[in-house]
């Protein structure tokens, strides 16, 4: 396996607070990771300092062979990094075809406005908005607005794909379509990172998990020993709880 | 010991921009307003101390008062009955907005006034003050010290008074503050109320400095464009830093340069400061 | 291809009109021609990609005063004109730069400033370009009714280039991205836009024209100053009539220009005074009344298409 994406010792800070603190890790090609942790663990921080919108303060991003610590945003996304947000960031007055055409535009995947429409076409087809390919964006409901920021960064034919938080808000059918589309995604050959707060999701999907805490890296490895790790324990239910079940076993 | 005095000059001249400016700040921080309207507010203010002196007597100090209630009577009514409605749309039609009714109100001072200069003659000056080597006139000392203290007065009112927590709160959250009780078209009216009563307070401190016309209406906004990119959005100890920035910066380069090239040097301050700091001398990243 | 052949019809109409109007409606035409031009303009960078420019009397007088200037050192008016867009233009691209990452009100401010600067710093230069006194150019050697037609034609000219520009940007990439800038250019951007470069070239586009507009009015006017070709309603009048046309449509901003001036003459012939009340009083009722334009109030006559079930 070759590794995708190096992250080396990296950090951000918003004043005096570590919001990322010296974290390092690799992303190898193909791999679906799962990054977890309590809230305000810093996990969008991280996918902020990767995608170049709140760049690094400190440490080296490397992507492929590329240092894109200091690339901006619209550049990292013509590599092949793409991205969902956790609060959907549609063009609201914009179709929904129009939205995917945009992504499939920027990137340069299309040559004129005509084309990319017609790859956008493609990509709803393949996430199952065909129907509403039609209305303006701001229009659809929220379970649908998700599907539409999968679409969109589907379009941008990203090599690694970040989600975050995709499910969230959604009823347990909706997130049942979801997951089959991320594994289709996978099956691709593109390399995930998913951040899910519902844990059954998490353990479900993942390679490998990778888990912060107050900004820094406390554990990563294979889904079912991490979540069996006392420090996670400890980050996600306190440390009396995890003591007690030290006890118990 | 000349620089002592441009430096004296100068805050003294600062004192009344901080005056001029907060308001201003106030309606952008708390409404995203431009409120291109604040010119003729202050013009307008002036003209209400130049009739209180010459047919009542009333000094201009004391129309300070007058001239608020008035301004905020206006100001009230103009943004209940109109800015509201289009309170939350894009700049571009607001800011478009309180240009069009500055047209209006301009255009109405001029037909009733004339553009003719006028100005306050106080029967009874207060001479010449000495600051140790320094030497001021003791009206515009009074005029600054009164502005400073009205600015003050602000400042506690929005710290410390019911009103003044509630702007505060729509000013960080509209929405959140609606979610808490806040009646936000009422406070909106307020705070423009409150922002327009400080620019008729101001231009009746100023009516017995500068001339008074319509068509200082545009210099007076400039100033308080420059003020407040100087000291960041809608804070009132940002302004009053801007404001003494300004007055002394102004002073100084009419000094060196010549005073017809101290306008083009503060819009100079300004292009600079924008494009290093868009945040203002003392704000926050962040605000747009 | 309905558009250019709407374009098509009227600039024919248009051109037509020396045939049957004298001095005064054609002095009227060509003054609707220029706004026309200042109106499209505004549009790129305000329509399209939502940045409230004041920079357009910046752009005009630059245009201004770069043909004025030229021409007083003897160069012919084709190159004055010709030099007066790119200067306009080159300008427009470095300061672009330097303040199209302000947004919202900064960057109104940042915009409407310019031109006050400019006009300061002609004012400081009474020897290059005139200072406060103003720059006199050179009239040209023919009778007024052919002085009158040229300059009419010459404006005509200048907005069909402006609008079929306009066409054509409308439907390609840049217009497409122009208007995702403006529904959100942080997702923009992250879907892999470079929207700095793209916002600089709306930017530059709003002031090629209004630049040849500008240095075509001076050679009209024959005389120029400071006060003239920098005010500020210059760049107020363009966004209202885009917005009484419709914010980035493609005849709405002619169209804003023709309502806007023709009641402006009225006005004018009949309260000279309340002139600027007037202007006021339209752009109140037309943003509380009219917030899409006039072509809206035209939409909601029309008998409604009823969808297909």
């Amino acid at each position: 396996m070759t590794t995708l994406l190096t992250l080396d010792n990296v950090s951000r800070k918003f004043g005096g607070l570590n919001a990322v603190d010296g974290v390092s890790i690799a992303v190898e090609q193909g791999e679906i990771i799962g990054l977890i942790g309590p809230n305000g663990a810093g996990k969008t921080t991280l996918i902020n300092v990767i995608t170049g919108v709140h760049p690094a303060t400190a440490g080296r991003v490397q992507f492929e062979s590329r240092n894109i610590t200091r690339a901006r945003p619209y550049q990292i996304a013509r590599l092949g990094i793409a991205r969902t947000f956790q609060i959907v960031q549609p063009f609201p007055k914009l179709t929904v075809v129009d939205n995917v055409a945009a992504a499939a535009l920027f990137c340069g995947h299309a040559r004129s406005v005509r084309d990319a429409q017609a790859v956008a076409r493609e990509q709803l087809a393949f996430t199952g908005l065909g129907d509403e390919a039609d209305r303006p964006a701001a229009s659809l409901t929220l379970a649908r607005r998700k599907r539409l920021e999968l679409a969109k960064s589907l379009a941008m034919r990203p090599k690694l794909l970040m989600l975050d938080e995709v499910n969230a808000g959604l009823n347990p059918a909706e997130v049942e379509d979801a997951l089959a589309i991320i594994r289709k995604i996978a099956e691709q050959g593109v390399t995930i990172i998913v951040i899910e707060h519902l844990m059954k999701v998490v353990l479900s999907i993942s390679d490998r998990l990778v888990v912060l805490h107050h900004g820094q890296l406390i554990a990563q490895g294979a889904p079912q020993e991490v979540v069996q790790e006392t420090k996670v324990i400890e980050a996600y239910l306190g440390a009396k709880y995890a003591a007690k079940r030290e006890q118990l076993h | 010991m000349i620089y002592l005095q441009i430096a004296a000059n100068g805050l003294v001249l600062g004192g009344l921009y901080a005056c001029i400016a907060v308001g201003f700040s106030l309606v952008w921080g708390v409404l995203n307003v431009i409120n291109i309207l604040h010119g003729s507010f202050i013009v307008l203010g002036s003209y209400v101390a130049l009739f209180a002196y010459s047919y009542l007597g009333i000094h201009p100090f004391i129309s300070t008062v007058i001239a608020g209630a008035v301004l905020y009577a206006l100001g009230y009514a103009l943004q209940a009955g109109i800015i509201n409605r289009v309170v939350m749309a894009p700049v571009l039609i607001t800011l478009t907005l309180t240009f069009g009714l500055d047209l209006i109100l301009n255009n109405a001072m001029l037909a009733a006034f004339t553009a003719d200069y006028q100005a306050v003659n106080l029967a009874h000056p207060l001479g010449v003050v000495q600051l140790g080597p320094v030497f001021l006139p003791g009206d515009r000392l009074a005029a600054m010290v009164l502005a400073l203290l009205l600015t003050m007065l602000l400042y506690r009112l929005l710290r410390d008074s019911r009103i003044g927590r509630a702007i505060v709160a729509v000013r960080m959250d509209r929405d959140a503050a609606a979610l808490m009780g806040v009646e936000v078209p009422r406070i909106n009216a307020i705070t423009f109320a409150a922002g327009a009563f400080m620019a008729g307070a101001a231009g009746a401190l100023l009516s017995i400095i500068f001339p008074i016309s319509p068509l200082n209406g545009p210099l007076f906004l400039g100033k308080a464009f420059v003020v407040c990119v100087l000291g960041g959005l809608g804070s009132v100890p940002g302004a009053m830093l801007g404001g003494l920035v300004l007055g002394v910066v102004e002073s100084f380069s009419s000094y060196w340069f010549g005073p017809e090239h101290a306008v083009t040097l503060s819009f100079a301050l300004l292009l600079v400061l924008l494009f290093v700091r868009p945040s203002g001398l003392m704000g926050r990243r962040g605000y747009e | 291809m309905r558009t250019w052949l709407v374009l098509f019809v009227i600039v024919l109409l248009l051109a037509m009109l020396p045939l049957v109007g004298d001095n005064y409606l054609l002095r009227l035409a060509t003054t609707v021609c220029m706004y026309a031009v200042l109106a499209q303009s505004w549009n790129f960078i305000g329509g399209l990609a939502g940045y409230p420019s004041f920079a357009t009397a910046a752009f005009f007088g630059i245009g201004a005063y770069t043909s004025a200037i030229m021409q007083n050192y003897g160069a012919p008016i084709v190159l004055g004109w010709g030099s007066a867009g790119l200067v306009a233009m080159i300008f427009a691209a470095f300061i672009g730069g330097a303040i199209l990452h302000l947004r919202g009100h900064y960057f109104a401010i940042a915009s409407l400033v310019l031109a006050e600067m400019l006009r300061e710093i002609i004012n400081g230069m009474p020897d290059f370009a005139g200072g406060g006194k103003g720059l006199n150019l050179p009239i040209l050697p023919i009778s007024v009714t052919a002085q009158a037609q040229f300059f009419f034609y010459a404006m005509l000219g200048l907005a069909l280039v402006c609008t079929a520009t306009a066409i054509v940007i409308h439907r390609s990439k840049l217009g497409f991205s122009l208007r995702c800038i403006q529904q959100n250019e942080d997702a923009a951007n992250i879907l892999g836009l470079n929207t700095y470069a793209y916002k600089t070239a709306a930017f530059s586009l709003s002031a090629v024209f209004v630049g040849f507009a500008g240095a075509i009015y001076a050679s009209w006017v024959s005389y120029i100053e400071p006060p003239d070709v920098f005010d500020v309603l210059i760049s107020v009048k363009p966004m209202v009539m885009v917005l009484l046309g419709g914010l980035g449509t493609i005849f709405g901003p002619a169209l804003g220009a023709l309502i806007l001036l023709a009641f402006e003459e009225v006005v004018w012939r009949n309260f000279l005074t309340l002139h600027a009340a007037a202007l006021g009083l339209i752009i109140v009722v037309l943003i509380l009344f009219l917030p899409n334009g006039v072509l809206s109030l035209w939409n909601d006559w029309l008998p409604r298409k009823k969808p297909a079930r």
